[in-house]
């Protein structure tokens, strides 16, 4: 038995079959062919490779119209790459004289080049390896060697290891089969964790290495509580590990009968109690638990789940199935929030040094009208199908506040100019979660109907931490003290404007904190489905004196640990369901 | 190799080294000659038209390499290949010469 530490980043346990991915997540065996066939086979490679610089050409001339010709400039390289005559000269070596296959021999070639390219020393040249594996992975799909879905002919429960798996990869896994995951990289609070919770698959990444010494087959235990993979356990570790998973069924059993009673303290105030989602299908879970709307949509997975650029239309039907199955409870819709660590099909800014600072979310968007526009457009027309906010997220500046509600207004006259169905009047909210926001909040609360603090980026701003940044991590605490501080300032100011209120970040999901939120005033919380129940029953567990009382307490605190053990503490004695032994 | 070939000595200039962007710029350059062009350092001496062998090299700023071409054009291509270095890659954005033709 060997125990590797990680960090937890979806609860629960997954025991099963280990199924090792390589590192790029697919196999191509050394297959040869006949010598008569091999010119037949360069010709086959011949056309993949057309066809492969076909579509990076127009990856160029669409990114260049958009980003300026210097970020187009990534796939001019990327076809000198794939025009590359030592490539072909070696291509055409193996094929015609070695008799390879012509899968095999680009993932051979190109795999060599991406080898010497990432042993370099300088970091930045390291980095084309990307785009040598992107090119090989192109071709291989033209060459028709493997599924985009490696994954996608499973047939017995596997607990899946990997190097990484991107938010679309993980979007994308079967989970009749995937029983959870384990990944050598990554860390809190990314966007494969964000998936992850939303799957409710128990997952722990950034373990290091360790996919050469477990074999697919061997049983593994994930446990995304604690963080840790287990490999091969032994008998009384197993039988630990079942129990525990009863236990939780149990439990989760308990929490389902809370369905249809509504999220209220033992006193009677009510909270709103929404979810978070990703996904249009989502919606079956946060209604079998009970949730009073959909607090905040996250539409930029339509982006990351599929291989094209969603269209209006592509938009406009996710969103309509969304409102439409929550039946009338209201859904709001975050728009794009690519960037930084979440990037749509084409690379929009080529080098940014700090991501995070950088051209990402409302900026990206209010840079990129041909991405922003359709998007609004699908909103105002899936509007008429039920009860739909809008919310801006990452605003900075009231100037992009302004700029985003006045394409709002265009886009509508548009609509009304094409007497396309719509509705003009839906309200329009932002999210709080820059500082500056919070600082100048007065200004922002009187040009929006509502507005939502998403903890994960306040906390990433206020304390000057990159959340996915594993070195840092620790010290990402949406319980920080300063944290705390800047989300009171926001009640105080929603309070005195009369607008509603929301936190929709992770915080609102974790039971403690959620009291805390509780006391502090806020009467919105927005927690993915799987949360749904427990928060549910964490608020029908004490009265608004309790949470008031927390609240008072914690604010005298200086720490965020401090915080948080005084919240476990008080979660024990008013909610001891709720704590995970 | 024939050691009567014309030879220059360059330096990378740019800040990011030979990267991605450059090595696309110095391969176009290249390709528009006939003069088949070898580049590198300390005997390890690359094609200067393939851009996989250009990143190989993994020239980061500061970086001496030795230019040698074999042709009719030689001189002409040694040249602009050294005045592409010397503008340190930034200020030449018209590169002559099109795309290589694919191999075939």
């Amino acid at each position: 038995m060997v125990e590797l530490q990680g960090i937890p980043v979806s609860p629960g346990v997954a025991i099963g079959p280990a199924l090792v991915l390589d590192a790029d997540g697919y196999r191509i065996s050394r297959t040869l062919i006949a010598a008569e066939k091999a010119d037949e086979e360069y010709a086959r490679l011949r056309s993949a490779v057309n066809a492969v610089a076909e579509k990076i050409e127009s990856n160029r001339l669409e990114t260049a119209a958009v980003a300026g010709d210097e970020t187009g400039d990534i796939f001019a390289a990327q076809l000198q790459m794939l025009n590359d005559p030592r490539l072909h000269g070696e291509l055409r070596r193996r094929i015609k004289t070695e008799l390879h296959a012509a899968d095999y021999a680009v993932n051979r070639v190109l795999r060599n080049y991406a080898i010497a390219l990432r042993r370099l020393e300088n970091a930045m040249l390291a980095e084309r390896a990307e785009d040598v594996t992107d090119i090989e992975k192109q071709l291989l799909q033209q060459l028709g060697a493997f599924d985009e879905q490696p994954l996608s002919d499973l047939t017995e429960p596997v607990v899946l290891l990997s190097h990484n798996l991107s938010p679309s990869e993980t979007a994308n896994l079967d989970r009749r089969y995937v029983q959870g995951f384990c990944t050598e990289v990554g860390g809190s609070g990314g966007h494969t964790a964000i998936v992850a919770k939303g799957l409710e698959l128990p997952a722990v990444v950034g373990v290091g290495t360790f996919l050469d010494s477990v074999p697919s087959g061997t049983r593994v235990i994930v446990d995304g509580d604690r963080g840790k993979l287990i490999v091969d356990p032994d008998e009384s570790t197993l039988a630990s590990y079942q129990q525990r998973i009863e236990q939780s069924q149990t439990l989760t059993a308990q929490l389902a009968e809370l369905r249809d009673l509504p999220a209220e303290t033992a006193d009677g105030t009510r909270i709103r109690l929404s979810a978070n989602i990703e996904f249009p299908h989502e919606t079956a879970s946060c209604l079998e638990r009970g949730a009073d709307g959909v607090g905040l949509y996250r539409t930029e997975f339509l982006y990351l789940a599929s291989t094209e650029e969603p269209s209006e239309e592509d938009h406009y039907e996710a969103y309509s199935q969304v409102v439409s199955e929550m039946n009338g409870r209201p859904v709001v819709i975050r728009t794009l929030d690519l960037g930084a660590d979440k990037m749509g099909h084409r690379p929009l800014a080529e080098q940014e040094y700090n991501p995070f600072l950088g051209l990402r979310s409302i900026r990206l968007s209010l840079r990129n009208l041909d991405l922003f526009r359709p998007q609004l457009r699908a909103i105002l027309r899936a509007a008429t199908h039920g009860d739909i906010r809008v919310m801006f997220p990452l605003i900075t500046t009231i100037g992009e506040l302004r700029q985003a509600k006045m394409l709002l207004k265009v886009v509508a006259r548009d609509l009304k100019d094409e007497g396309i169905p719509h509705r003009a009047d839906i309200p329009v909210g932002m999210m709080v979660e820059v500082p500056a926001a919070v600082v100048m909040l007065e200004h922002f609360v009187k040009e929006v109907d509502f507005l939502s603090i998403g903890t994960n980026d306040l906390a990433q701003y206020t304390l000057a931490v990159d959340r996915s940044n594993e070195y840092v991590a620790d010290l990402y605490q949406s319980s920080d003290p300063a944290v705390l501080r800047l989300i009171q300032r926001c009640v105080e100011v929603a309070d005195d404007w009369a607008r509603p209120l929301a936190v929709c970040g992770e915080m609102s999901s974790i039971p403690g904190r959620a009291l805390l939120l509780v006391g502090l005033g806020v009467r919105n919380l927005s927690v993915p489905p799987l949360a749904l129940s427990r928060i549910k029953k964490a608020i029908r567990s004490v009265s608004i004196d309790e949470c008031q009382q927390i609240a008072e307490r914690v604010m005298t605190l200086d720490s965020a640990r401090d915080v948080d053990v005084y919240l476990l503490d008080r979660l024990s004695v008013l909610v001891p369901e709720l704590i995970v032994t | 190799m024939n050691k009567n070939l014309p030879t220059r000595t360059v330096t990378v200039r740019n800040p990011q080294g030979l990267h991605a962007r450059p090595a696309d710029l110095l391969v176009r350059m290249a390709s528009s000659y006939q003069s088949s062009i070898s580049i590198g350092r300390d005997g390890e001496l690359v094609d200067c038209k393939s851009i996989l062998s250009l990143l190989t090299l993994g020239a980061a700023q500061g970086t001496v390499l030795t230019v040698s071409a074999d042709g009719s054009d030689a001189d002409d291509a040694l040249k602009a290949i050294t005045e592409l270095f010397e503008a340190g890659f930034d200020d030449t954005n018209e590169v002559p010469g099109k795309q290589p033709a694919v191999d075939g």
